[in-house]
Order: C-alpha cells, then structure tokens, then sequence
C-alpha cells in the first residue's frame, strides 16, 4: 500500500508500525492460503489414488494416447456445438424478450396475449430439457408434416430455444419490472406511445441490469448444446462416445467435459466482469 | 383579458380503491397565466397535474385542452401529452442517455424533428439555462439542480402549449433552488402558460398570476397571490398559510 512512491509523504512512527503489522499479516494469510492449498490436493490425490480401483480407473478414463486419438473428432464435434451454441443464444434473446416485452402488455384487449406468453413460460420452464428434446426431436418428424426438417442438429436447436426462452423471457420480465414507474411516466408525458417507451426508454435500462444473470443462462446453454447428441447429432458428446467404444475406454468423455469446462471459462470471467461493472455504475447513481 | 383558456379543467374526480383524491375540481388557465397550486402534502397537488397530463385515468369530471376533452377515452392520449411538458419532483430523466439526449428524445421520436436540427435547438436550450457544456454528460454525473434544470428543458423542447410543474424544488438542496426558480422566472416572463404545484410561497408570490389553495381534493380559495397568501378568506387556508408562516417559509 505504502510503496516507495510514497515515500515523500512523511508517515507518523504510529501509522508506520500499523503498515507494518498489516503487511505482516497479509504475509501470514498467504502462505496460511499457500499452505493449506498444498495439503488440501495432497489429500484429495492421495485418498483418490490409493482407492482400489485406481490402476483401472486411470486406465479407462485418463489413458493419455486414447485422449490424443480422441481429440480430433471431439474438437470437430465441438466446433458443431459452438455453432448451434451461437445460433441458439440469438433466437433465444430474440424470443425471451418478444415474450417479455408480451407479458407486461396492460389492458384486457391484450388478455389473450399475456395469458399465452405466460402458459408458454409455465410449460417450458416446467417441462425437462431432456424431455423436449424427445418430443420435438423424435415426435415432431414423426407427424409427417412437410417443411418439418429431419435434421436431429436443427430439431436439438429448436427444443433447446424452446426451453431457454422461457427462462430468459423471465430474466428480462424481471429487468423490465425493476426500471422505476417514474420512467414510463416520463416517456409517456413526452407524448412517446407505449411501445415506444418500451424500446427507447425501459429496454435498454432493463437489459443493463440483467445482463450478469442472462450470461449465466449463457454458461448453461453451452454445456446443454452438448445434449442434442441425444437425438443422433455428432456434437462433441456423440463423437465422444463414438470414440469411447472405439477404444474401449472412456477417455474420450473426459477430453469432451474438459473441452466443455474450458469453454465455459471465459464466459464465467466476463459475467464476473459484467457483474462488478453493473454493481459499480449502480453505485454511481442509478 | 378575455383570453381562451388553454386548460379547464371540469368537476374533477379521482380515486384510489377507497380514497377519493379529488373531489370535483374545477380551473380554468388562460394562455399565458402562471397559476400556483399550493396546499398541504397529500392535498391532491401532484394527483390533479397527473390527471391533467392523462398519466391518471380520472374518474368523473373532464381534462379540456384548447377546447377538446382530452380525458374522453376516445381522445388521442399521447397527441395530448405532446401537447403538454410535465416536470416532476424526482426530475425522471432517463439515466442510460445523454443529457443532449433526453433533451432530443421527444422532438426527434415523437414530433420527426431530424436529428440534426433537434441537436441545434437543444444546445441552444442547453445554452440558454447554462449547461451547453455538459450535453454530452450524463445525468447521474449532474447536481439535482443541473438535472431539474435539464428535466424543464426536456419539456420546452417540443414547444407545449402548457406547462406543468409537480414541485420541482422539493428534491433539492436549498442552495440549488434557487437557480431552479430563476429559470421558472425566466420562462413566465416570456409568456409560458404554467401550472405549478409548489411549497415555495415566496416564489409563487412573485411569480404567480393566481393562487389556488387546494386541501383534501377541493379547491378552497383562488385568486391574486396577495389576496390568497395575504388575505386568505376561508379559515383552512388561513390555518394551512399561518403553519408556513410559523416555520419561516412566507
């Protein structure tokens, strides 16, 4: 704290020696910090590989040459999933917001509405991703109907914007509901009608605010991209198990999650950036 | 002075659940008048000017604008509104735009002004109450009276035939009233209609036309300020004007 750059700012012999105690103590938490780091894995690793099964676990899951073999077709299978990761999360904003913005509609007129937006949010905020996928994946093409696509990549897609938008929507609702009525009052006395006061006025308050938690639903989304190998899409999931029975082991699994895991890294970092940033402007006024 | 009036406003009633508000008001401002509505907290002040701007849905009585009933349910609400500026207590500006901005938003969204020539004319309203020098600031980084006075420009920026003021001094610090009435000077000097409801006896003194003393929802007394504030004919504005006089703010 009271580095040589401030050297020239004469301290009193009191404020010296509590400088001195702080740095000692933040000395002591490190290696307190350092230490106990050390022994916590040295536990986990021992009480891990000293289990009786270790020697075939490692073989099966960690067996370096398999993981090599693996990677190309996990990382192709990957790339599949970044795409439909992409594409997902823009219709699911789209979506989650149209049905937002429906659900705060006032009046009877637009009763009808509201009560379809919100039986939509019940449905596929109840109804379990896996299920979806099922319905929409297996009994959809099932109808028979023309222009339904055969696609089990497009059918995945659209279960997993089907179930995210319902969450999202509510993300927004709550943004929308946290902008203060003095607002809307505002814009509407600016003669604005209420779809304008919504685009140019409450929007764009609401999603700065909702912004850390929607990054959140954005780290979910892109581990859940993984499941639409279970309609018969070669993702990093499937290509994974592809080469697990190839190779007989189940390496290949761990390569797919860790790849899933790194992904997601950088997403976590930047809601954790977004976040302090919201809470700092908030603290700035507003 | 027969001038038309630019607002009457009919046998007013509002109510919320079971509490009615107002009870039957009736005011007439002509074009150019400046009418101060004083009274108590919860006399009905702020409820009677959201009910002008049609914020409030009233529920007898009508809201008539250069001769049309705008609280009918078949007028054209937000064509009123245009025709109106309201400035509020809590100055309501939008925190996400520019001061330039929400100076801007409504000649440019509502009235198709381009925005190079709503720009022009901001600025020059900006200019004209001392904050052409923070157009591009935003308004959590303005005092309370730079944002009231940036609020009242928001209002004129589109022209409104009327303007309302909902106690705009009641937010701030003393020492920033000031610079917030002298503008309000400034602009019934220059012939704005203004409707304003406020605690600052003083100022509604000197610049007022007519004073309307409103307590529980009705419209006890109205006339020339030295009348009301000096001469108060009814018992409740007597009583109301002496507790202001008590506490040094007459």
């Amino acid at each position: 704290m009271t580095g040589p750059a401030h050297g020239f700012r004469e301290l009193s012999p009191l404020q010296v020696e509590r400088v001195a105690y702080r740095r000692s103590r933040s000395r002591r938490s490190t290696l307190v910090a350092f230490g106990s780091t050390v022994v916590f894995a040295a536990v986990g690793w021992f009480a891990v590989t000293s289990a009786p099964g270790w020697p075939r676990v490692r073989e099966s899951f960690l067996d370096a040459s398999t993981a090599r073999e693996a990677l190309p077709a996990v990382l192709d299978g990957l790339w599949l999933n970044l795409r439909v990761l992409v594409v997902c999360e823009v219709l699911i904003l789209a979506l989650g917001l149209g049905i937002a913005a429906l659900r705060t509609l006032r009046g009877p007129v637009w009763f009808p509405v509201r009560a379809l937006a919100t039986a939509y949010v019940d449905l596929f905020r109840g109804l379990p991703l896996i299920i979806c996928l099922y319905l929409v994946g297996f009994g959809l093409p099932g109808l028979r109907l023309s222009g339904v696509p055969n696609d089990p990549v497009i059918l995945g897609a659209a279960a997993l914007v089907l179930v995210y938008s319902a969450y999202v929507a509510e993300v927004f609702r709550a943004g929308i509901e946290s902008v203060h009525p003095s607002q809307r009052a505002a814009a509407r006395s600016l003669g604005l009608t209420h779809a304008q006061s919504m685009r140019i006025v409450v929007l764009p308050q609401a999603v700065r605010r909702v912004l850390p938690p929607l990054l959140n639903d954005f780290v979910a989304l892109q581990k859940d991209c993984g499941l639409i190998s279970v309609l018969g899409a070669v993702d990093a999931v499937r290509a994974a198990q592809i080469e697990s029975a190839r190779a007989y082991d189940f390496t290949p699994y761990v390569v797919a999650g860790l790849l899933f895991v790194l992904l997601a890294v950088p997403t976590a970092r930047f809601a954790d950036w977004a976040t302090a940033r919201t809470a700092r402007r908030r603290g700035a006024g507003w | 002075m027969v001038t038309p009036a630019v607002l009457s406003v009919r046998n007013l009633v509002k109510r919320y659940g079971e509490n009615t508000v107002l009870h039957g008001v009736d005011l007439d401002v002509a074009e150019h008048e400046v009418v101060a509505l004083i009274g108590a907290s919860g006399s009905g002040k702020s409820t009677l000017l959201r009910c002008v701007n049609l914020l409030e849905e009233v529920d007898d009585g009508q809201v008539i604008l250069d001769g049309a009933d705008v609280s009918d349910p078949r007028a054209d609400a937000d064509a009123a509104r245009r025709r109106m500026g309201i400035v509020f207590q809590a100055f309501n500006l939008f925190p996400h735009l520019s001061v330039l901005d929400n100076v801007t938003l409504a000649p440019r969204v509502v009235h198709g002004v381009p925005r190079r020539d709503a720009e022009a004319r901001g600025v020059e309203l900006l200019e004209r109450v001392g904050l052409a020098d923070r157009a591009r600031s935003y308004p959590d980084q303005l005092s309370g009276g730079q944002q009231q006075r940036v609020a009242i420009v928001r209002a004129l920026a589109y022209e409104p035939r009327l303007l309302l003021l909902d106690e705009i001094t009641s937010a701030l610090d003393p020492e920033l009233v000031g610079e917030v009435l002298a503008l309000v000077r400034e602009l019934a000097a220059h012939g704005m209609t203004i409707l304003m409801a406020t605690h600052e006896m003083g100022f509604a003194k000197r610049v007022a036309d007519r004073v309307c003393f409103l307590d529980g929802g009705v419209l006890l007394e109205s006339g020339p300020p030295s009348q009301v504030l000096g001469e108060p004919v009814n018992d409740r504005t007597r009583q109301f004007l002496r507790r202001i006089i008590d506490t040094g703010r007459l």
